[in-house]
């Protein structure tokens, strides 16, 4: 199935890569964006069967408590979904400022970039694989 | 009435100035025996002589413009720097302030003679204002010392404590993924920014999979301090690595129990090879002795 990517008008690419959607946020994420995005990915994973979604911050140099939702919302849908949601890349002044304002989004997995969130995923959904980060988390 | 007091006192001021151009040679001839340059420029009589001689300059400026006692005079600028250096050489020494202020109240009597000198009758009410004039003037000398004494040692201070913020906050790599941060002294919130910034740096930097924050240096754990560490601890969470906090004393775990906070989100170890034990095991790396060795 090699489909263009679905890209909207003012939506962000939602980019698969075998059974794991990647998506990467750049700049500011508006409210419509937001909306835009949480039905793409919920969509995309009832379509493709994905079992993780990663979602690459690294180009987002402002999170708010806005966007700390839309994060968790999007883990949530996806985990009803049976997907695993995996938040990559923050960069360290993100971090400070998401700490300082009290938002330590629990309940996300987080990592420190698309390579180690891949091999997240992939360790994790392999049934082999039986020491995870359970407790970690 | 008024303007002409205030005339009196500038053309007071003035002759002062222009008596210590005048004298400037021997003001400073006899200020090198005083203890002030003596003590602090012992290399060569020379040197001090110079010194002297740059701050009479000063004076006489200071004099000239008519403000006697007026410390931001411009006529004090140019040996501002030297004062400081001289008030700073003598704190090392070992000088208290008060000791620095009587040796530069001590520069007074030379010049007090000379200008005495200068008068036939010094009962006369122009000597005596000169005299005046000139014990103004020296008790602004002393004031610009002691404000160049401290301004010098305020900035010691700043610079001693950047270097510390600086020092004391080695992120150093324990493994391949692993590094950690020795924490040694008190923690507050210019410092644990310090270390939180630094610990997630490099942990972008190293790749690192986990994090150790050693606290066995850490003599209290107050409930600030708890805040602190376990912000970092989330920081670094949200970066994709896990935190470890390692070298709690068992005095200081039952501080954190009375004061009734909650470290249980807090991955912790009993010391800093325990906790790398953990992420290496965790890492899936095995340590084990050489056979030969056996």
């Amino acid at each position: 199935m090699t489909a263009p990517y679905p890209v909207h008008a003012t939506g962000v690419p939602v980019l698969a890569l075998g059974e794991t959607l990647l998506v990467s946020l750049q700049g500011e994420l508006h409210d419509g964006m937001a909306e835009q995005l949480q039905q793409d990915i919920s969509h995309r994973i009832a379509d493709s069967g994905a079992n993780g979604v990663i979602i690459d911050i690294s180009g987002v140099e402002v999170v708010d408590s806005f966007l700390g939702r839309i994060l968790a919302e999007i883990a949530a849908s996806a985990s009803l979904l049976a997907a695993r949601t995996v938040v990559a890349g923050m960069r360290p002044a993100v971090a400070i400022t998401l700490v300082e304002l009290g938002l330590t989004l629990p309940g996300l997995t987080t990592a420190l970039d698309v390579d180690r969130a891949l091999e997240l995923l992939t360790r994790r959904s392999t049934p082999s694989a039986s020491d995870g980060r359970e407790k970690g988390t | 009435m008024k303007v002409s007091e205030q005339e009196a006192v500038e053309s007071t001021a003035r002759r002062l100035g222009s008596f210590l151009k005048r004298r400037r040679e021997q003001i400073a001839q006899r200020w090198a025996d005083a203890p002030l340059f003596r003590t602090v420029f012992t290399v060569s009589r020379e040197e001090a002589v110079e010194a002297c001689k740059a701050v009479v300059d000063a004076l006489s400026d200071v004099a000239s413009s008519g403000r006697l006692e007026d410390i931001t005079s411009s006529g004090f600028d140019s040996v501002r720097d030297q004062l400081g250096r001289m008030s700073g050489t003598r704190t090392r020494a070992g000088a208290s302030p008060a000791q620095i202020a009587d040796e530069v109240a001590a520069l007074r009597a030379p010049v007090v003679d000379l200008l005495r000198a200068e008068f036939s009758d010094p009962s006369t009410p122009e000597a005596v204002e000169g005299l005046l004039a000139l014990a103004a003037l020296m008790g602004t000398l002393r004031l610009v010392v002691m404000q160049a004494a401290l301004s010098s040692g305020e900035e010691l201070i700043a610079r001693q404590r950047q270097q510390l913020l600086e020092a004391a906050t080695p992120v150093i790599s324990l493994w391949e993924g692993v590094v950690a941060v020795p924490l040694i002294g008190t923690l507050d919130s210019a410092r644990s920014q310090v270390v939180m910034e630094s610990l997630l740096q490099c942990i972008v930097d190293q790749r690192a999979r986990y994090a150790i924050l050693d606290i066995t240096g850490v003599p209290t754990v107050d409930s600030l301090v708890a805040q602190h560490l376990m912000k970092t601890v989330a920081a670094a969470r949200l970066m994709g690595a896990e935190c470890i906090v390692s070298g709690i004393r068992p005095a200081i775990a039952q501080t954190i129990v009375q004061l009734g906070i909650d470290l249980s989100s807090v991955l912790t170890r009993a010391s800093l090879a325990d906790a790398l034990a953990y992420a290496l095991s965790r890492l899936g790396i095995e340590v084990s002795p050489r056979a030969s060795m056996r």
